[in-house]
């Protein structure tokens, strides 16, 4: 039978009872660590491949990149970040065993990934309406590319958010079952972490 | 028996104010970055500090949001060397850019 951990008995007992924090631990699933380094790996792949690549053709580079729309760029980095901040309270609430409390912290950090999927669209609507492609030119060959693969791993995230705020709204988790939580949250940060370094390498380094 | 099985959780995630705090700083190193965009700034300095902002960044998040301060040494060490790799590797490359 699976526990829920909104009764108050069982939260007040949890909060009295819990240790000091003792030894190291991976937080959540051992199996989504390797999976988010081989995600590091493939993004980092393609981030040198980019900055080489410019290496060659700097001045087109350049000149593209000022066709760029820097504030969203800077809007969805705040999103991102607003959404890990979100989720890790939301991790925090659920460890002291209150995961129904849990539940609106996860659905805004939805919120923003739903906002940075928004500001993504109309972003592309007006490269697209420009007339710009993928065969475009180099730069804007990397530039969709690299930030579709990124935008889907948003998608990805915004899924697995939505199942952690289900299962938060079921008082699923708590201080002894914390690995589903854990293991979404590490998956979102990596999307986060991901584009710390897409922004500045795409919009802005020059 | 619950108290036993709540007793092997190790909390890693920090304090609610910590978290805060970080979010504030990320998103304070965030306009910097905008700005030297927004004002064409360019030029190996720029590079280097914008990147140097970049891996300030992703160390908290690796640090304290993934919570892998905490974690074995092997995790936090693989994750922000790939993050010192990529940062620097970037930096070499915008030099090679430079030289051509």
């Amino acid at each position: 039978m699976e526990t829920c951990y909104d009764n108050p008995m069982t939260t007040s007992a949890s909060a009295a009872t819990l240790p000091a924090p003792v030894g190291r631990r991976l937080p959540g699933d051992l199996a989504i660590w390797f999976f988010i380094l081989a995600e590091l790996l493939a993004f980092g792949v393609f981030f040198l491949a980019y900055a080489f690549t410019r290496a060659n053709h700097v001045e087109l580079f350049n000149a593209e990149q000022l066709t760029l729309d820097r504030t969203s760029g800077a809007i969805n980095t705040v999103l991102l970040l607003t959404s890990s901040f979100l989720v890790v309270r939301a991790v925090q609430i659920a460890e002291s065993g209150r995961s129904r409390a849990a539940a609106p912290w996860l659905a805004g950090a939805f919120a923003c990934g739903a906002g940075f999927v928004v500001v993504k669209v109309f972003e592309y609507s007006a490269k697209l309406g420009a007339g710009i492609t993928l065969s475009s030119s180099t730069f804007y060959m990397f530039y969709l590319s690299l930030t579709f693969f990124h935008f889907m791993h948003v998608i990805l995230g915004m899924v697995i958010i939505a199942a952690m705020w289900n299962g938060a709204r079921a008082g699923r988790y708590g201080p002894d079952n914390m690995n589903g939580i854990e293991t979404g949250a590490a998956y979102w940060h990596m999307v986060d972490l991901v584009w710390l370094i897409l922004f500045p390498l795409i919009y802005v380094m020059r | 028996m619950e108290n036993a099985t709540i007793a092997q959780h190790d909390s890693s995630h920090g304090t609610p104010r910590r978290a805060a705090i970080i979010w504030i700083v990320l998103l304070l190193a965030t306009a910097t970055t905008w700005t030297i965009g927004e004002r064409l700034d360019a030029g190996p300095m720029v590079a280097g500090l914008l990147f140097t902002i970049a891996f300030g960044k992703g160390s908290l998040i690796i640090l304290d949001y993934m919570a892998l301060r905490r974690a074995p040494l092997l995790w936090p060490l693989v994750t922000l060397g790939w993050m010192l790799v990529v940062c620097s590797v970037i930096g070499l490359a915008y030099w090679k850019g430079l030289a051509t």
